[in-house]
């Protein structure tokens, strides 16, 4: 088994309020590992955690042997490893797509601009983006700009990505060509931690799905008994707030006859 | 309206409008690097020095330029130091135009989205490369439309120096009334003199705040 992310007892309080409580997730290499659950349940407060851009009170986050400390001086080294997409997309509104790719790479790892461009330029063009890269981001619709910030992840050459409820600022339609992206990263085997609302898309690019509620790891399991053969109560409950039961019409159309 | 009149107050009028200018943007110089330097040190919250800064602002936009004035050019010698009508000009000015450019700057930094932040640091930059390419071109954009209207109203506070007998467009325009009584006149080529000293002003600020609004949110 080759870990690469560990969580250790995590627990993060904001005053005495209790967001998560002991944590404990271990993460392959090339896992795709999905965390859902209710609003408010610490989904992505957890994944904050993961890359110290929130303090926890109890436990540590261990990245491939080193520990991941918000106080540590070198924190930006270990966030170099980890590539974080963000629900409001963040991209650099002041920069173009290109120069919003290539800024990390250039100004964090000190790489060489030619080759850092030719490497943005591969990318964009692998998300079908390359027209846009004089762009600015305000030019681009919401699926757009995440699949830029995708890429903007991608090019540090992250070790693990976060994923944070990145389609749920989206049109619906802009949902899909988004989430095709995620796809085709986890098939050629990138290590995902994944929070979303898209049951559908769970189900299909995980490897294991965790079901977070009021700060704990409540159930977990791979993604056809999770789904199908859900164990605790409360999972139970949680899924099906995401179907519909058919609304039964038959007495209004029968007055109106 | 007698235009003889009028043109022979030009010359008059013209070295009083240069004078004006140059006192007026050598103040605005000076404010907007207290300015610059004050909104680091308040949005870094620097200790000890951030409280100094908060009542020199404090001080400084609650009290009138007339006031300050008064206290520079004739407070200033009773301690020994005095200095000239001009040097006094620019630097109350610029004291008073400080504390406004303190808080149009600061805001500007405050106004860049927090989210910025997080997705540069959750890049790996550092707090110093996250200042430089992402805070600090954003919020000078943000902040140019207050800049802006900052630069006018201080030009047109210069109109107070008259009353330390510096020879700007209003000392001027008073001196020639209380000698000729030509009132209208010299009232009239006041306010064309204000008007050609800010309507550029005004134009460009303009231009440079849409291109700001433009860079930042598109439209």
């Amino acid at each position: 088994m080759n870990e690469i992310l560990r969580i250790n007892d995590l627990s993060k309080r904001y005053d005495d309020y209790a967001i998560l409580e002991k944590i404990n997730l271990s993460v392959r290499k090339g896992e795709v590992v999905v965390i859902v659950g209710p609003s408010g349940c610490g989904k992505s407060t957890l994944l904050r955690c993961l890359n110290g851009l929130e303090e926890i009170q109890e436990g540590e986050v261990v990245l491939d042997g080193e520990i991941i400390n918000p106080n540590k001086k070198n924190l930006s080294k270990s966030r170099e490893r980890i590539g974080m997409v963000f629900q409001s997309y963040d991209l650099f509104p002041h920069k173009t797509i290109l120069r919003n790719v290539t800024l990390a790479p250039i100004k964090v790892k000190k790489r060489k601009k030619s080759e850092v461009e030719a490497e943005a330029l591969a990318l964009l063009d692998r998300v079908g983006l390359l027209s846009k890269k004089d762009n600015y981001p305000r030019q681009l619709s919401g699926g757009q700009k995440q699949r830029v910030a995708i890429v903007r992840a991608l090019i540090m050459h992250p070790e693990v990505l976060l994923l944070d409820e990145i389609t749920a600022a989206l049109d619906p339609e802009m949902v899909r060509e988004v989430l095709d992206v995620v796809l085709s990263l986890a098939k050629e085997g990138r290590t995902m931690v994944i929070v979303t609302h898209e049951m559908q898309f769970a189900k299909a690019v995980a490897d294991r799905v965790i079901f977070l509620e009021g700060g704990k790891i409540v159930e977990e399991g791979k993604p056809r008994d999770f789904f199908e053969n859900p164990k605790t109560e409360r999972l139970k409950r949680f899924l099906q707030t995401f179907t519909y039961e058919t609304v039964e019409n038959d007495e209004i159309e029968m007055e109106q006859v | 309206m007698d235009f003889e009149v009028i043109f022979s107050y030009m010359p008059l009028y013209i070295e009083a409008f240069l004078l004006t200018i140059k006192i007026g943007w050598i103040g605005i110089a000076i404010s907007i690097g207290i300015g610059i330097v004050l909104a680091f040190v308040l949005h870094f919250k620097i200790p000890f020095v951030s409280q100094i800064a908060k009542i020199y602002v404090e001080v400084f936009r609650n009290t009138p330029l007339l006031v300050q004035l008064f206290f520079i050019y004739f407070g200033l010698p009773k301690i020994g130091l005095s200095i000239s009508a001009q040097a006094c000009g620019a630097v109350g000015l610029g004291l008073l135009g400080g504390s406004y450019m303190t808080e149009s700057f600061r805001s500007g930094l405050e106004a860049v989205s927090p989210s910025q932040t997080e997705s540069a640091l959750a890049l790996g930059m550092t707090r110093a490369q996250l200042f430089q390419s992402v805070i600090l071109p954003q919020a000078c954009s943000l902040s140019v439309p207050a800049i802006v209207a900052n630069v006018i109203f201080l030009l047109k506070e210069t109109s107070v120096f008259s009353a330390i007998s510096l020879m700007d467009l209003m000392f001027t325009a008073k001196d020639l009334i209380g000698l000729y009584y030509n009132t209208t006149e010299c009232l009239f080529l006041l306010v064309i003199f204000y008007i050609i000293m800010l309507l550029p002003v005004s134009v460009l600020g303009s231009m440079v705040e849409k291109k700001a609004r433009v860079r930042m949110f598109g439209a």
